[in-house]
C-alpha cells in the first residue's frame, strides 16, 4: 500500500518541483543577484522607492475586497436560502461571466466607461453632464470588483449552505430574533468562507496588471504593472522585477497570516466573552 | 405549578400539510402541566409535526395552539416559553460547551455572574462538570446530547420538547439516558413532550403515551393502559408483540375465535358483533396437546435471552408464544388461555392488516439463506 501511494504521488511531486519550487528558487535567485549574476541586496533595497505603488495596490485591492464582501455576502446568503433547484441556477449565473474571456470583459468596461462611451452617451441623451470615469482609481476598483466577485460569492455560498437548519432553529428556540440569529450564529459560522473569499479576491486584486492598465490609464500604476514593465516593458530589469515579486509575495503572506490569526481568535481565544 | 389537571398546552383542530399532502387534520391534544407525555408512532405519523407546531417552527394551515389558555399560534419560536432538544442536538459548533449553554440566558440579558452560576449548575445536573471549556467537536454523542439538554434547561422553559433525542445513541447509553431524562423531569417538574418511534422508550418513561398513525391519535393513555388495553389492532401491533385474531363477541364475557368459545373479561360490544381479539405472546401457557382446544406444530424457535420465541402453526394461523421452556421445531403443543389473557377490541380500519406471524418465519428463512450465501462468497474470495 505504501509503495503504491508513493508511486501514485510521484508525477505530482515531479510536477510541483519543476513548476512550483524551481520557479520560486529562480525568482529568489534573480532577486538577490545583479545582471552579472553576483550576489547583491540592491534590488531588494530599491523596491523601497516604489512604496507608493505598493500602498496604492494594497489600498485599491483592500477597497475592492471590502466592496466584494459587502455585495457578495447578502447575495450568497440569499442564494443559500433559495430552494435547491433555483440555487444551482443562481450559482451558474454568478459563475457565467467567468466563462467569458477576462480581457474581453475588461474591454467591455472600457467601452462603457470611456468619455464618449455608452454610459456618458446615455447621460448625454437625458441631458445630464458627462462624467469622467475611465483612467481613474474608481474604474480600477470597479474592474476588480466585477472580475473577482464570484471568488467571494462562491466560498461564502458553500459555507452558508452547509450551516445546518436545525442549528438556526436551535438559536430561534433559545430566544434569538432573526437579526440575533444572523449576528450570533450565521456570521460566526460563516467566518471560514469570509476568510477564503477575502483571500481569493485580495490576492489577485493586489497583483493584477491588466485591469489597471486598461481601466486605470497611466496614473494608476499597480505592482502588477510595475513587474510587467521590468520583464516586458521599456524598463527591462528582471532582477528588480523578481525582487518586487518576492516582496509582494512576503506581504501577501503577512496579510494572510493576519487574516488567519483573526479566524483562530474567533474560535478559541475570546471564548467566554464572545457576546 | 404542577396541578396535574391543569392544561399547559392545548392544540385545537390543527391542520398541517406539506406540498399539498395533509400530515395533520383537525388534530386536538391537551398536554397537562408537569407531565411526561410521549408522542409515539412510526415515521411519517405526524408526531414530529405536532412537536414542531408547539415549538413554533410550523405555522398550521388551520387551528390554534394555546399556552395556559392564551393563543400563541402566531407567536414566533423565539418568543415561546418552550425549548426544544433536537434530534441531532444542533449545538453551535463555533461555541464551546459553556457558551452553548449560556446562549439563551445571554439573549435574555442575564448578568455574567448569573449566567456562570446557572451554567455550572446545569453542567453538574447532566454530569458534565469540568467540560465547560471543551469544544463541541471534542465531545461524544452522549455528551453532546447532555449539553443540548443543559442548554435547553438553562432557559428555564415551561415545556421541554424532545425530538427523538436518544435515537442516535447506542443501546446501553440510551438506557442510561432514559433514566437520566426521567430523573431530570421529576426534579425540575417541567412538562416534557417526548417524540419517539421506540415503544419501549415510551412505555418506560412516560406518564401518558399518545399513539399516533397517519396523522391521527389512535390512543391516549398510561403505559399500562396502552399495553394492556389497546383500542385497536394498530396499537396492539405497534406496542409489543401481539397475536391478533378475528373473533365474534357472542355476548358479554363470551367471545368466539380460533374455532372455539372462550370466556373473557370484556363486555359492552353487543351480541354477535365481529371483533379483534388480542393475545400477548407472554400470556399464553404451553401445555400438553391433549389438555386444550388449541393445538399446533412448532415451526420456528428463536432464543431471545430471557425467553424463547416460538412460532406455532394452529390450523394455518401462526401464533407467537414467548416461553422460558424450549420446544423443538416439529413438536405438537397445546396453547392454554385464561379469561385474563384475552383482550377484545372493536373492529377498526386496521383490522386484518396485522395478525399472525406467517411472514415471520419466511423473513427469517430469507435472511438465513442470504447470510449463508454471503458466507460462501467470503470463503470463495479467500480461496
Amino acid at each position: 500500500m505504501k509503495t503504491n501511494s508513493r508511486l501514485l504521488s510521484a508525477p505530482y511531486t515531479v510536477w510541483m518541483t519543476i513548476f512550483i519550487v524551481l520557479p520560486m528558487v529562480l525568482v529568489a535567485y534573480f532577486a538577490f543577484t545583479d545582471k552579472q549574476g553576483s550576489f547583491t541586496l540592491e534590488n531588494i533595497l530599491s523596491v523601497g522607492q516604489y512604496s507608493n505603488v505598493f500602498l496604492r495596490s494594497i489600498w485599491l485591492g483592500a477597497v475592492a475586497t471590502a466592496i466584494c464582501l459587502v455585495l457578495g455576502y447578502p447575495l450568497a446568503y440569499i442564494i443559500a436560502k433559495l430552494p435547491a433547484k433555483r440555487q444551482s441556477v443562481m450559482v451558474m449565473l454568478v459563475m457565467l461571466p467567468m466563462w467569458m474571456n477576462f480581457l474581453l470583459r475588461t474591454y467591455a468596461w472600457m467601452t462603457l466607461l470611456e468619455d464618449n462611451g455608452l454610459i456618458n452617451a446615455a447621460l448625454n441623451a437625458v441631458g445630464l453632464p458627462k462624467v469622467h470615469m475611465i483612467n481613474t482609481a474608481g474604474a480600477v476598483v470597479l474592474g476588480m470588483v466585477y472580475n473577482y466577485i464570484p471568488y467571494m460569492v462562491l466560498p461564502l455560498y458553500s459555507v452558508l449552505t452547509k450551516i445546518d437548519q436545525s442549528v438556526i432553529e436551535a438559536a430561534e428556540d433559545l430566544g434569538a430574533s432573526d437579526s440575533k440569529v444572523f449576528l450570533k450564529v450565521v456570521v460566526p459560522m460563516s467566518m471560514p468562507g469570509v476568510i477564503s473569499g477575502v483571500t481569493m479576491v485580495f490576492v489577485p486584486a493586489v497583483s493584477t496588471f491588466i485591469i489597471s492598465k486598461m481601466l486605470g490609464g497611466g496614473g494608476n500604476l499597480l505592482i502588477g504593472d510595475l513587474i510587467d514593465m521590468q520583464f516586458l516593458g521599456s524598463a527591462y530589469n528582471p532582477n528588480l522585477g523578481s525582487a518586487i515579486s518576492l516582496v509582494l509575495m512576503v506581504m501577501i503572506l503577512i496579510c494572510m497570516g493576519i487574516m488567519n490569526q483573526f479566524d483562530d481568535g474567533e474560535d478559541n481565544g475570546k471564548g467566554g466573552i464572545m457576546l | 405549578m404542577n396541578d396535574p389537571n391543569s392544561t399547559i398546552i392545548s392544540l385545537k383542530d390543527i391542520t398541517v400539510s406539506y406540498d399539498g399532502e395533509q400530515v395533520l387534520s383537525s388534530f386536538c391534544l391537551d398536554i397537562h402541566d408537569g407531565e411526561f407525555l410521549t408522542l409515539l408512532g412510526p415515521s411519517g405519523c405526524g408526531k414530529t409535526t405536532v412537536l414542531r407546531t408547539i415549538g413554533g417552527f410550523i405555522k398550521p394551515d388551520a387551528g390554534d395552539v394555546f399556552f395556559y389558555g392564551g393563543n400563541i399560534t402566531a407567536l414566533p419560536p423565539h418568543k415561546r416559553e418552550v425549548n426544544t432538544i433536537f434530534q441531532k442536538y444542533a449545538l453551535f459548533p463555533h461555541l464551546n460547551v459553556y457558551d452553548n449553554i449560556a446562549f439563551g440566558m445571554r439573549l435574555k440579558g442575564k448578568s455574567e455572574r448569573e449566567v456562570k452560576e446557572t451554567v455550572h449548575q446545569m453542567l453538574s445536573m447532566v454530569n458534565l462538570s469540568g467540560y465547560a471549556h471543551r469544544g463541541i467537536g471534542q465531545l461524544s454523542g452522549g455528551q453532546q446530547q447532555r449539553v443540548a439538554m443543559a442548554r435547553a434547561l438553562a432557559n428555564e422553559p415551561k415545556v421541554l420538547l424532545l425530538d427523538e433525542p436518544l435515537s442516535a445513541l447506542d443501546l446501553k447509553l440510551r438506557k442510561d439516558m432514559q433514566v437520566e431524562l426521567k430523573k431530570i423531569q421529576q426534579q425540575t417538574g417541567i412538562t416534557f413532550v417526548f417524540v419517539t418511534h421506540d415503544q419501549e422508550e415510551a412505555l418506560s418513561m412516560s406518564d401518558r403515551v399518545v399513539v399516533m398513525d397517519g396523522g391521527n391519535i389512535q390512543q391516549i393513555g398510561t403505559p399500562t393502559d396502552i399495553y394492556n388495553e389497546p383500542e385497536n389492532a394498530f396499537v396492539a401491533d405497534f406496542i409489543g408483540e401481539s397475536n391478533i385474531l378475528d373473533g365474534l363477541m357472542l355476548e358479554d364475557f363470551e367471545v368466539r375465535f380460533a374455532g372455539h368459545k372462550f370466556r373473557c373479561l370484556d363486555k359492552g360490544f353487543g351480541n354477535n358483533t365481529p371483533v379483534d381479539v388480542v393475545i400477548r405472546p407472554e400470556d399464553i401457557d404451553v401445555v400438553a396437546p391433549d389438555s386444550t382446544h388449541i393445538t399446533g406444530e412448532v415451526t420456528n424457535v428463536t432464543f431471545k435471552g430471557v425467553h424463547y420465541e416460538i412460532i406455532v402453526d394452529v390450523a394455518g394461523f401462526k401464533w407467537m408464544i414467548q416461553s422460558t421452556d424450549y420446544r423443538a421445531v416439529g413438536d405438537r403443543i397445546g396453547l392454554s388461555l385464561t379469561p385474563d389473557d384475552i383482550h377484545v377490541m372493536g373492529k377498526s380500519e386496521y383490522s386484518g392488516m396485522f395478525g399472525d406471524y406467517s411472514t415471520f418465519s419466511d423473513e427469517m428463512e430469507e435472511d438465513i439463506i442470504a447470510t449463508e450465501e454471503a458466507q460462501q462468497e467470503v470463503i470463495g474470495d479467500e480461496d
